[in-house]
């Protein structure tokens, strides 16, 4: 009995090693993208095309990944504007099932939403930052919808240097607005405002305004 | 110093030319000999290094040669051995369910013998003859008829006619009762010729039984005497097996890349699909790990079953105990196949899931399950369950080959130190040859003065051979 003893123990160690196996492992690639949605003026009108966006990035989001979207109003760095969030669950099933939730809850947040009067970007950027630091992810990546053009209420402060290291920000259908299209420079000075304020924080942005590339976002 | 200070050695430039030419052909041939010998001292050097490490190769190659000749030769006495114990088995289990109802079957031919015995003696039996009357009715037959005799003797013989009459319905009656016995005693002949057919076959199978050990042991035989023939033989088994084992092990591969996509998607329920181990993931590496227990326990019910001999361990063990271990291992084994057929149905329900969520997601309303989907998911669970035991049959291959694997090494082994050994023979003549030619060559630059000293060595030769002749002469 002591052979097959001596035998049998390399197989049960083996098991349960493959039952211990979540303790001594390590997340494999998890990302983390948090989405913010202008809800701005008219640009409430561009959200079918971020339901767009959200359903295929759901479809490109594995379990253990991070997943938030939160709208950008008056006053944007705060938690009450995250709309939807969800830590994908290890089990591929559970996942599945997150993913029909989210994307109910973001139908929900569409249907109903209210345009707000300014556009906090800046303040939802800091908010996006924050929770992404949060979360043990080790691709961050920020998701800007919106035409980019801030305008804050009086008395907020928002002149503050990003920490963007290893964040990826990436600009989403920012339309050109009226002003753009008399002067196309004003379009462009924003866009290079931008990217300074995300470069300068040590990140990595890039605008998308053609939804056949959205392939390009987690990339 | 330029050329132009060389050509202005002298006045003329063509006397500075000769003039230099001559110096250094002049050196040249003074140390013609030490620079000689330096160039094919070089050339010889390399040639005997190559040389050496030539029969180095040669004599590696003799070792692995008769290392190989030692392993093939102990193999195939194994084979051999293996061999004649397995028809021994045969045999004695021929003897045990063919031959081992001989008591009964030597019962059966006595009974049948007897019985035919018994009712060939009845059928002997003849009835008595009437000697006696036969010689009164003769005497009767003798006597002269006269009219006083007549009614008596006719009343005589009519009697003598009745009893002969009935002396034949005796007699055939008698015969045919002899012949109703002689055709009941039939079947027995014919039951006794049947026993005796299927002991002749049974008695046939184990000649050539026989005759197999026979071809076995003049093998063993061979194989003890280490002849070439032997030799060859298994040279060339070894390859063939090298070869279709690895085919067969190929095939097997295959398999077991199959049984692994059948679970690692669902593993990641059992084990998280976001969790990894190095660049591994876990749920892939539980996969594997799953399937190699699999393969081992595959091995060792093999094992256990005397089909290989991969483990000594386990062919040493005691009967009682290498059973329960088969059993064991056989019980893990189909534990774990069907713990594969559940996790293949898991497969399945997961994929359909990933669809209707991918759907979902696009916006195409829920899709309807097909009706035809239940035979997917039956063939999943089947071969989740088929393939643990299919795998089970690897250590069949894989004992030839780790065995065969060997040998092939070894032969490749010999093939490469044998070209090593030429290529070095090769390089080392290129060698020699390079050191020659340059001492050639060098004699080219001073071919004049060469030329000068090879004829006045041959006229002191004459004119001192000359000289020996005239004082030969004189004396």
């Amino acid at each position: 009995m002591k052979r097959i003893s001596k035998f049998l123990t390399p197989i049960v160690l083996s098991l349960i090693l493959i039952g211990c196996s979540d303790d001594q492992s390590a997340p494999l690639g998890s990302r983390g993208v948090y989405m913010l949605l202008d809800t701005s003026g008219t640009y409430t009108e561009e959200l079918d095309k971020a339901r767009q966006i959200i359903s295929f990035l759901l479809t490109q989001l594995n379990p253990g990944d991070t997943f938030a979207i939160a709208r950008i109003d008056t006053a944007s760095f705060s938690e009450k504007d995250i709309v939807a969030k969800v830590k994908f669950d290890d089990r591929p099933s559970a996942t599945n099932q997150q993913k029909r939730v989210f994307l109910d809850d973001v139908d929900s947040f569409i249907r109903n939403v209210q345009s707000s009067s300014y556009t906090d970007i800046s303040g939802g950027m800091l908010q996006a930052q924050e929770y992404l630091m949060e979360h043990d992810v080790r691709e961050r990546v920020i998701l800007v919808f919106s035409d980019m053009q801030e305008d804050l209420p009086e008395g907020y402060v928002r002149d503050i240097s990003f920490t963007l290291e290893d964040y990826k920000v990436v600009a989403l259908n920012v339309t050109k607005l009226r002003e753009d299209n008399m002067d196309p420079r004003v379009y462009m000075e924003r866009l290079d405002m931008w990217r300074n304020r995300v470069e300068e924080g040590g990140g990595y942005w890039t605008v998308i305004n053609d939804l056949d590339r959205i392939e390009e976002i987690l990339d | 110093m330029t050329w132009n200070d060389v050509l202005e050695l002298t006045p003329h430039p063509g006397l500075s030319i000769l003039a230099v030419f001559l110096t250094a052909t002049m050196v040249l041939f003074i140390t013609r000999g030490p620079l000689r010998a330096c160039l094919l001292g070089f050339g010889n050097t390399l040639y005997r290094a190559c040389r050496l490490a030539s029969k180095g190769c040669q004599f590696g190659a003799q070792a692995i040669v008769e290392r190989n000749k030692a392993v093939l030769l102990e193999q195939g006495m194994q084979e051999a051995e293996r061999a004649v114990e397995r028809e021994f088995e045969r045999i004695s289990n021929t003897v045990a369910k063919e031959l081992g109802d001989y008591p009964a079957l030597h019962r059966q031919v006595s009974e049948a013998i007897t019985a035919i015995e018994e009712d060939y003696d009845r059928s002997r039996e003849v009835p008595p003859v009437p000697q006696p009357w036969v010689e009164a009715v003769e005497a009767i037959a003798k006597i002269p008829r006269a009219d006083s005799l007549s009614g008596i003797l006719d009343n005589f013989q009519k009697s003598i006619v009745d009893m002969e009459n009935k002396a034949v319905e005796e007699y055939r009656k008698d015969s045919k009762e002899r012949h109703r016995l002689l055709h009941a005693a039939r079947p027995y002949w014919q039951e006794l010729v049947k026993r005796f057919t299927g002991t002749e076959s049974r008695l046939q199978r184990l000649l050539d039984r026989a005759n197999a050990i026979d071809n076995h042991m003049d093998f063993f035989t061979e194989i003890s005497k280490g002849s070439n023939a032997a030799m060859r033989r298994l040279s060339a088994s070894s390859l063939t097996q090298f070869f279709i084992s690895g085919l067969v092990l190929a095939i097997a591969i295959g398999g077991a890349v199959i049984n692994f996509h059948l679970i690692a998607r669902p593993m990641a329920e059992m084990v998280g699909g976001n969790t990894a181990i190095g660049n591994l993931r876990v749920a892939d590496i539980a996969a594997l790990v799953i399937i190699m227990v699999e393969v081992s326990m595959g091995l060792f019910l093999m094992e256990c079953m005397r089909i290989t001999r991969l483990f000594p361990v386990i062919n040493s063990l005691d009967d009682r105990l290498r059973i329960k271990m088969g059993w064991v291992a056989f019980i893990i084994l189909t534990s774990l196949a069907m713990v594969e057929a559940g996790l293949a149905f898991m497969r399945e329900i997961l994929v359909q899931d990933e669809l209707a969520t991918a759907a979902a997601l696009r916006g195409d309303g829920v899709v309807e399950a097909s009706d035809v989907m239940w035979i997917t998911t039956m063939a999943q669970c089947g071969m989740g369950f088929i393939l643990p035991f299919a795998l089970t049959f690897v250590a069949i291959p894989m004992e030839t080959f780790a065995h065969s694997l060997r040998t092939v090494l070894g032969m490749a082994g010999v093939a490469l130190l044998r070209g090593m050994a030429v290529i070095f023979m090769m390089i080392g003549t290129v060698f020699r040859g390079i050191g020659r030619g340059l001492a050639n060559i060098y004699d080219i630059f001073c071919a004049l003065p060469l030329a000068f000293s090879r004829l006045f060595r041959r006229k002191d030769k004459s004119s001192s051979s000359y000289s020996t002749v005239e004082g030969m002469q004189g004396l």
